[in-house]
C-alpha cells in the first residue's frame, strides 16, 4: 500500500511530522512502513511553460524548435518529443533545474540550434513508466488548459509529497484503504478521522426507473448497490485526481475509472462501472456461471467459465467477473453517457477461487480476499455518484438499485482488564485502556469491570479477547513491556541420549579430519536411489521447480560425492566430507520413513607432510580407520562382508554389518563412476546412524588394569590369494581361546618371491592371563592349538 | 723408585691434558690406571722392596693413583660436556618447518550456531524436540490456526507430496506434535530442523533452510517472559551490550504477535550498512501462543498460556560471520567450510 502523506491529511492530521518520523511512529504501532519515498527528490526549477510556436529543426527531422513562455521570459527549447503542437501548456526543466539521477539541465546547442532548457515527460521527473496516462507514455506530458504559466510544477501539482510504502501482514486488510490508515495514524497521535463529506445534486428520475437487479447468489453476493449516472462527458481527470492515483500508484486512465480507482483507494471498496447502453437490458444479474460459458475481460482475453464462478450478467450473458475484472463488451469508452457504478460485497472463498482458476489477480480481488468492510459498500457507491457529478458533469440518478441479505453488526468483544494485563505481564490502568480504545475509534463500555468492545466492521482481525492485549500493547508500546523470566518450575533441561551420542559421533568425525558438509534433500529421480542401502519406491513433489530437485533422496551420498567434485573441480585435490542427515523412504504409512544416515566422501590426499617423505592418499583402510573407531565410540560391533553395489568398486566394496543386520556400505567410487564425475580414487560411506544410535549400550564397568605381562608370538603365512585375512583371524581367535588377548595383521606380502596365486599374511598374537603370569609352556600348548588349526584350513608357515 | 713413579704421574698427567676426547681419555685411563698399566706394576712391585719402605711407599703410590684419578675424572668431565656439546651442535634442526599435519575437520556453520543455541536453551532449562520434515498438512497448518483455504498455505510456496503431505515450511509442526503428545503439561522446547520453501535459489533465498524455534507453555507465561527470554537470548548469542525491541507483527499461531530487533552488533546503534542504517536488525519473530493452536492441541487456553519464537539460523550466520550468499551454506566449499574451525571466546 502506497500512501501519500498530501492525500491522507484530507482525512487525519499528521500534526506536520516528518515523514520518516511519521512512518517510524506507524512502523512501532505495527505496520511496517518499508520506505519513504520523497516525490520530489532531485526536482527544482521545474515550470509551466506555454509553447507559442513550434517548427521543425531544420537539421533534425525527429527534433521540434518551440518558442516557449516560461512566465518571465519567452526561450527557445529543441525538444524531440512526437506529441510536441504550439498553443499545449508543458513542464519546462529550465536551465539550472535538476531532474531524478542527478541529471542537470544546462543551455546548450543541438544541431546548431540553442535550446534554453528541456520539455519534459513525466517519466522524466521520476515517475515509473507504467503509471504515465496512455496518451503521455511515449512523450512529453500536456498540462491542462489552467496551470498557471511560469509557476512552479513542484508545488502546484503536488508532486511536493513523500509517499509511504506500507508493508501490510495479512491480517491488516484494513489499511489497504486510505481511510484505513487514517484510522490508524489518528490511533498513533491521537486525532480524529474526517470522513469525506458526501453531497450532489440527485436527478428526479430513480435508478430504479432505468435499472433492475436480480441477486440468485445471495451467499457469494449478499450486498449489491448499483448507482445510475447519466449524462457524463468521459475526458481527463483533473490533476489533482491523476498525481494522486500516480503517487499510489495507479495509472490514470479517464474520469470515469479514474473515480473507481480513486474509491478503491480511498474506501478500499472496490467499485466497477458498466456502459449503461452496452449492457443493453436495463438489468443486473448476478449468478453462479454456466458450464462452459464465456467472457472476454478487460485484458482481451477471452475465458471460459465453470459453474462455481461468480459472475454479473446483464441477464443474459455475463458482463464481468464478478469483483475480479470487467468484461471487454461493457467497458466505458470515451463515447460512454451513461454509467451503472457497482458497489458490492462478495464472499472472500469466492473471489479467491475464481482470481485462482484465471491466474488474475487486480487490486479489486486482492481485497475482496481479505474481506472489505460491509459498512463501506453503500458510501462508497455514494461517494462515487458526488465524484462523478463534480468530476464527468453526470447527472446522477435518485436512490441505488440495492440487494442487500449482509450483515453489517458490529462484533462485541468481552475482555477483563485483567487478562489483558496478566497475558502483557504489565499493570496498565483501566483508564488507559479506556483511551487506547477511544483513540481507536472502538465504542467501548465498562460494564462489571469489563471492557465491551464493540469492534468496527473495519477491523474484521479483531475477534478475540488476544486480539485486544494486542490492540491495547501496541499502542501502549511494547517498550513498556519489562523483561521477565517464566516462573516455571525448574527442570533441568538436556539433550536426550540420542542427540547426544549424534553429538559424539559428529564430534568424532570431526576429530577424525573431515569436515560437515550439508546438501539438499531433494533431487533428481536419477539420483534418488543411487548407493541407497534401502532402496524403496521414490517419493516425488506435486509441483517441482525442477527436474535436479524434484524428489526426495535415499542415500546421502550422491550429493555428498557432488560436493566432493565440486571442490575437485577447483583445484582442491583433497577432499573429506562427512553429512549426518535424513534419508526418506516410502513406507505403507502416509508418512515416510525418515532415516537419519552418516555419510563420508573423500579423495586425494589424507597425510600430506611431503618434506618427511609421509604421504598418504585416501584409500579404503582410511575409511574402514574411521568407522571402526566410531564403532569403537560408540560401543557398538561392527562388521565387514564383502559386497557389491552399482557404481561401487566390485573388488572394494564392503556392507557394514550389526548384529546380523546390513546398515552400512563403504567403497571406492567404481572406475567409471570416477571418470564420470571427473574424481580420482574416491572412497565413500554411509551408515544408518539411527541403527548404531539407538543400541543401548552397557554401562561403563572399568577391567583391572593388568598385573601380569602379556605374550607375543608372530607368524607369517602363507595363503591363497584370494583367502580373506578375516577368516584366518577368526580360525586363530577360535583356536586361541580365551588366553588369546589380541590379533593383528603387521604385514601383508604379495612378491616374486612366492609361488603365483599366493600372499603372505603376518600376524602378531598376544597371550594373556589376568590371573598370573603365563609360562612358556602354556602358551606354546595353545600356539601350537592355532597352528594346526591353521594347517587344517590349509594356511602354511612361511619359513 | 719415587722418580719413577713421579715422573710416570709428569707422563700420565701430561696425556690427560692431552686426551681430545673421551675415548682417549679412557685410553689414557687403561693405560695408566688399568690392572696391567705401570701403577698396578709399580704396587705389584712392592713386594720386592724392604717391609720398612712398604708402607711409605704404598702411601706414594696411592697419592699418586689418587691425583691421577682426580684429574682424569675432572678431564673425563670436561671431555664429557664437550661432546654432548658437539652432538647437540649436530643435532640442531630447522624449527620454522613445518608440523606433521594433524588433519582435524569442523562443524558445519549452521550446526555451530543451531549448537550454540541449543545450548544456551538448554542451559534454561529447555530440551531439544525433533520431528518429521515429511509432515501431514494438519501438523503444519491446521493444527497452527492456518485452515484449508488460507492464504498462507498457497500451493505455490509449498512443496506437496500429495494433497496432505508436504515437506513441512517451517519447524513448527514440531510444536503442534509436541504439545499433542504432552497432553497438557507444561512445555518447554527448542525446535531446530530443516524446512523448505518453494522458492528460487539465489543469494538471499534457499529452497531448503534451517529453523529454529522455541515454545513455552505454562501457567501464567506472559508477553513480558517472552521478552526477557529473547534479551537472555540476544546477549549471549550477540554480546551482553546488545538492546532487543519488539514490533508488533503477524502469524497466525500467535496473538498478539512480534518482531524482535536487535541493537547492531557492528555499529551499536549509531547506524551502517550492516543495519541499513536504522540502528536495529531483525532477527526473529514470536508471540504469544493463539489460543486456537492451544485448544487444537487439547490444552485448556484459560488456564495455560505460552509463547513461541523461532528464526532462521542462516540469517543469524549470515550476520554473525559476514557471509553475502546463502547458497554458500550448501555448496560445501570447502576454503568456506574450513573458516568455521576455530574457537569464538
Amino acid at each position: 500500500m502506497l500512501v501519500s502523506i498530501k492525500w491522507l491529511k484530507d482525512y487525519v492530521n499528521t500534526q506536520d511530522l516528518p515523514a520518516d518520523e511519521l512512518g517510524e511512529k506507524i512502523t512501532r504501532a505495527g505496520i511496517e512502513v518499508d520506505a519513504v519515498i520523497d516525490r520530489s527528490e532531485g526536482l527544482s526549477n521545474i515550470v509551466v511553460g506555454y509553447v507559442e510556436s513550434c517548427e521543425k529543426h531544420p537539421q533534425a527531422d525527429k527534433l521540434s524548435i518551440c518558442q516557449v513562455n516560461v512566465g518571465d521570459e519567452t526561450d527557445q527549447i529543441i525538444c524531440g518529443a512526437p506529441n510536441i503542437a504550439a498553443g499545449q501548456k508543458v513542464i519546462v526543466a529550465r536551465p539550472g533545474a535538476r531532474l531524478p539521477g542527478g541529471m542537470k539541465i544546462k543551455k546548450a546547442k543541438l544541431r546548431g540550434e540553442v535550446s534554453n532548457g528541456m520539455i519534459c515527460s513525466l517519466q522524466e521527473l521520476g515517475i515509473e513508466g507504467k503509471l504515465v496516462p496512455k496518451a503521455y507514455a511515449e512523450g512529453i506530458y500536456v498540462l491542462p488548459e489552467e496551470a498557471e504559466i511560469g509557476s512552479d510544477v513542484i508545488t502546484n501539482f503536488d508532486l511536493d509529497d513523500t509517499v509511504l510504502e506500507l508493508g501490510l501482514t495479512p491480517n491488516r486488510a484494513d489499511a489497504m484503504s486510505m481511510l484505513g490508515v487514517a484510522y490508524e495514524v489518528g490511533a498513533i497521535l491521537e486525532e480524529e478521522v474526517k470522513l469525506p463529506e458526501i453531497s450532489y445534486p440527485e436527478a428526479e428520475q430513480t435508478a430504479e426507473s432505468m435499472l433492475t437487479l436480480q441477486v440468485d447468489a445471495p451467499e457469494a453476493n449478499p450486498l449489491y448497490a448499483a448507482k445510475v449516472v447519466r449524462n457524463i462527458k468521459v475526458k481527463e481527470s483533473p490533476m489533482w485526481l491523476q498525481q494522486r492515483l500516480m503517487a499510489a500508484g495507479v495509472r490514470p486512465h479517464n474520469n470515469v475509472v479514474d473515480v473507481t480507482n480513486y474509491i478503491l483507494m480511498e474506501y478500499g471498496q472496490p467499485l466497477h462501472a458498466f456502459d449503461y447502453d452496452a449492457l443493453g437490458t436495463g438489468n443486473i444479474t448476478v449468478r453462479l456461471a454456466k458450464k462452459n460459458e464465456k467472457i472476454t475481460t478487460l485484458d482481451d482475453t477471452e475465458r471460459t467459465l465453470s459453474p462455481h464462478q461468480l459472475v454479473i450478467t446483464n441477464g443474459e450473458v455475463p458482463v464481468a467477473l464478478a469483483g475480479v475484472m470487467g468484461g471487454a463488451d461493457s467497458e466505458v469508452s470515451d463515447s460512454t453517457t451513461t454509467v451503472v457504478i457497482e458497489s458490492a460485497y462478495f464472499a472472500s472463498s469466492s473471489i479467491r477461487e475464481t482470481s485462482k482458476n484465471h491466474g488474475l489477480r487486480s487490486d479489486a480481488s486482492s481485497r475482496y480476499e481479505k474481506g472489505v468492510d460491509p459498512n463501506r459498500v453503500i458510501p462508497a457507491a455514494e461517494r462515487a455518484a458526488q465524484l462523478l457529478s463534480e468530476l464527468a458533469d453526470g447527472e446522477v440518478l435518485a436512490g441505488s438499485v440495492i440487494f442487500d441479505e449482509l450483515d453489517k453488526e458490529e462484533k462485541i468483544v468481552t475482555v477483563s482488564p485483567d487478562f489483558i494485563n496478566s497475558r502483557l505481564g504489565m499493570k496498565i490502568p483501566f483508564e488507559e485502556m479506556l483511551d487506547i480504545l477511544k483513540r481507536l475509534q472502538f465504542n467501548t463500555e465498562a460494564a462489571n469491570g469489563q471492557l465491551v468492545i464493540s469492534v468496527p466492521t473495519r477491523r474484521q482481525d479483531i475477534q478475540i479477547e488476544e486480539d485486544v492485549v494486542e490492540e491495547i500493547a501496541r499502542l501502549y508500546g511494547y517498550d513498556e513491556i519489562p523483561a521477565t523470566l517464566p516462573e516455571t518450575e525448574a527442570a533441568p533441561g538436556g539433550l536426550t541420549p540420542y542427540q547426544a551420542k549424534r553429538r559424539i559421533v559428529r564430534n568424532y568425525m570431526e576429530g577424525a579430519g573431515l569436515l560437515q558438509a550439508t546438501t539438499y534433500s531433494l533431487t533428481s529421480e536419477k539420483s534418488a536411489t543411487q548407493f541407497a542401502l534401502t532402496e524403496t519406491d521414490v517419493t516425488k513433489l506435486l509441483m517441482p521447480m525442477s527436474e535436479e530437485r524434484s524428489v526426495l533422496r535415499q542415500s546421502l551420498l550422491p550429493h555428498l560425492v557432488e560436493s566432493v567434485s565440486y571442490n575437485t573441480a577447483r583445484r582442491m585435490d583433497s577432499v573429506a566430507l562427512y553429512e549426518v542427515g535424513s534419508v526418506f523412504l516410502k513406507t505403507d504409512d502416509e508418512l515416510l520413513n525418515e532415516e537419519e544416515h552418516l555419510a563420508l566422501a573423500m579423495t586425494g590426499l589424507w597425510l600430506d607432510n611431503s618434506w618427511q617423505g609421509e604421504k598418504k592418499p585416501v584409500d579404503f583402510f582410511v575409511a574402514k580407520g574411521i568407522v571402526e573407531g566410531l564403532a569403537e565410540k560408540l560401543g557398538v560391533q561392527l562388521e565387514f562382508e564383502r559386497g557389491e553395489m552399482n557404481d561401487l568398486h566390485p573388488g572394494r566394496t564392503a556392507f557394514i554389518m550389526m548384529d546380523g543386520r546390513r546398515v552400512g556400505v563403504m567403497g571406492q567410487l567404481h572406475p567409471s563412476e570416477q571418470k564420470q564425475r571427473d574424481l580420482k580414487t574416491t572412497i565413500v560411506m554411509e551408515l544408518n546412524l539411527a541403527a548404531l544410535l539407538s543400541v543401548e549400550t552397557e554401562a561403563l564397568v572399568y577391567t583391572p588394569v593388568p598385573r601380569y605381562p602379556s605374550i607375543s608370538r608372530d607368524i607369517a603365512l602363507v595363503l591363497s590369494k584370494i583367502v580373506e585375512a578375516g577368516t584366518i583371524e577368526t580360525v586363530i581367535r577360535n583356536a586361541g581361546g580365551k588366553l588369546l588377548k589380541d590379533v593383528r595383521v603387521f604385514d601383508l606380502y604379495e612378491g616374486d618371491k612366492l609361488e603365483e596365486g599366493k600372499k603372505s599374511v603376518a600376524f602378531s598374537l598376544t597371550y594373556f592371563d589376568p590371573e598370573k603370569t603365563l609360562t612358556d609352556e602354556e602358551v606354546t600348548a595353545v600356539h601350537e592349538k592355532v597352528l594346526s588349526a591353521l594347517t587344517e584350513v590349509g594356511a602354511e608357515l612361511r619359513s | 723408585m719415587e722418580e719413577q713413579l713421579q715422573a710416570l704421574k709428569t707422563e700420565a698427567l701430561e696425556k690427560i691434558e692431552a686426551a681430545k676426547d673421551v675415548k682417549e681419555l679412557n685410553n689414557v685411563r687403561v693405560a695408566y690406571l688399568g690392572k696391567k698399566g705401570p701403577i698396578t706394576d709399580l704396587l705389584k712391585g712392592m713386594g720386592k722392596l724392604p717391609a720398612e719402605e712398604r708402607p711409605k711407599m704404598g702411601a706414594l703410590v696411592n697419592v699418586v693413583r689418587e691425583e691421577v684419578t682426580t684429574n682424569l675424572e675432572e678431564r673425563m668431565a670436561v671431555l664429557e660436556e664437550q661432546a654432548i656439546n658437539e652432538k647437540l651442535q649436530r643435532e640442531i634442526i630447522d624449527i620454522t618447518l613445518p608440523g606433521r599435519p594433524v588433519k582435524t575437520g569442523n562443524s558445519h556453520p549452521l550446526t555451530r550456531v543451531v549448537e550454540e543455541i541449543e545450548d544456551l536453551f538448554i542451559s534454561m532449562g529447555y530440551e531439544i524436540a525433533e520431528g518429521p520434515e515429511v509432515e501431514k498438512d494438519y501438523y503444519n497448518f491446521e493444527a497452527l490456526n492456518l485452515p484449508k483455504g488460507h492464504p498462507a498455505r498457497d500451493m505455490q510456496d509449498s512443496f506437496y507430496i500429495t494433497e496432505d503431505i508436504l515437506l513441512r515450511t517451517h519447524t513448527s509442526p514440531v510444536q503442534a506434535r509436541t504439545m499433542e503428545a504432552k497432553g497438557g503439561e507444561p512445555i518447554k522446547i527448542i525446535c531446530p530442523g530443516k524446512v523448505y520453501r518453494r522458492d528460487n535459489d539465489d543469494a538471499t533465498h534457499s529452497h531448503q533452510f534451517t529453523q529454529i524455534e522455541g515454545l513455552v507453555i505454562g501457567e501464567n507465561i506472559r508477553m513480558s517472559d517472552l521478552k526477557g527470554t529473547l534479551s537472555v537470548f540476544a546477549k549471549k548469542l550477540f554480546g551482553e551490550e546488545r538492546e532487543i525491541r519488539l514490533r508488533p507483527s503477524f502469524f497466525p499461531f500467535t496473538e498478539p504477535s512480534v518482531e524482535m530487533d536487535i541493537s547492531c552488533f557492528k555499529c551499536g546503534g549509531s547506524g551502517c550498512n550492516v543495519c541499513k542504517k536504522t540502528g536495529w536488525i531483525e532477527i526473529l519473530g514470536a508471540g504469544m501462543v493463539h489460543p486456537n493452536v492451544l485448544e487444537m492441541a487439547g490444552y485448556d487456553s484459560d488456564r495455560l498460556s505460552g509463547f513461541a519464537f523461532g528464526m532462521g539460523p542462516e540469517r543469524i550466520a549470515m550476520l554473525k560471520y559476514g557471509v553475502e550468499d546463502i547458497r554458500h551454506f550448501y555448496t560445501n566449499d570447502i576454503r568456506f567450510l574450513s573458516q568455521f574451525n576455530r574457537t569464538e571466546v
